[in-house]
């Protein structure tokens, strides 16, 4: 195993403000952020649609004041091909859902809990994508 | 205000997916690729996210209700079942392969880059199709 492209300081700095996030969503309106659950909700259930679509909104809003306001190059590269986009897609929408979390819901909000649901499903996710990821290095 | 909290919330989380790179699946990935060349970034969002999240959540769930709404909406769900253990497996896999999990997908829409809203709108079909399980 080599360390490649570690970025701890911008990981930590992004970390503490997405904790900031959960921790002030949860003492104001009540409820710890797991975005699938905000955005399947958005779509399936009338229950606070509002404000689950302004979350969503807020969300893309972040990449538009990074680059304009803070003067930060925001890049994505994905290289999968359509259909490969549309297995992943339906395997993360269909997946959180069954298992009520994603890395959000589970991986943050649940472990800051100590729910040991959230822990067993981070385990779970993590694992099965270390191996995913060793698969298609193969292939 | 539930609703300008919401909007806040959000942007602030955004920006946090932005400043540590999650947004980018490639990184993401490289996280997962722990048996080659490894970015153990991930890992340090996390921490950074829960040193914050859990000493204040255990400080503040003794409040009698939320400061702008009347009650608080946590989850009781406590049991260990098959689809919790699916659930996960399925996402871990769909992670794996793109490396895109809901948070960065969705914010990366402002980007318009096509191979990202197509991921997300195949993630709200499954979406639908989880729906479908529980009626």
């Amino acid at each position: 195993m080599n360390i490649i492209n570690f970025t701890p300081i911008s990981a930590l700095t992004g970390g503490l403000l997405i904790g900031v996030s959960v921790i002030l969503f949860f003492i104001l309106n009540g409820r710890m952020i797991g975005i699938s659950g905000i955005a399947s909700n958005a779509l399936t259930s009338k229950d606070k649609r509002i404000e689950n679509l302004l979350f969503l909104f807020g969300l893309t809003l972040g990449p538009l004041i990074c680059r304009f306001l803070l003067d930060q190059e925001v890049k994505i590269s994905i290289s999968n091909s359509l259909p490969l986009l549309t297995i992943g897609g339906v395997l993360v929408g269909l997946g959180t859902r069954l298992s009520s979390g994603c890395t959000s819901g589970h991986g943050i909000s649940g472990i800051s809990r100590f729910s040991l649901r959230s822990i067993i499903a981070t385990i779970t996710f993590m694992t099965v994508g270390i191996i995913t990821v060793l698969i298609t290095n193969i292939l | 205000m539930n609703k300008i909290v919401s909007i806040i919330c959000g942007i602030i989380f955004g920006i946090g997916l932005v400043i540590s790179e999650m947004i980018n699946p490639e990184k993401v990935l490289g996280f997962l690729n722990i048996f080659s060349e490894w970015d153990p970034s991930l890992a340090f969002v996390m921490i950074g996210a829960l040193i914050v999240s859990t000493p204040l959540f255990h400080m503040f769930k003794k409040m009698d209700k939320p400061l702008l709404c009347s009650n608080f909406l946590i989850s009781n769900v406590k049991e260990i079942d098959k689809r919790l253990i699916i659930g996960s497996m399925l996402f871990g896999a769909g992670w794996g392969l793109v490396g895109l999990c809901p948070g960065p997908a969705i914010t990366s829409l402002a980007l318009f880059n096509i191979s990202s809203i197509a991921f997300v709108f195949w993630m709200f079909i499954g979406f639908y199709i989880a729906s479908k399980f529980n009626a």
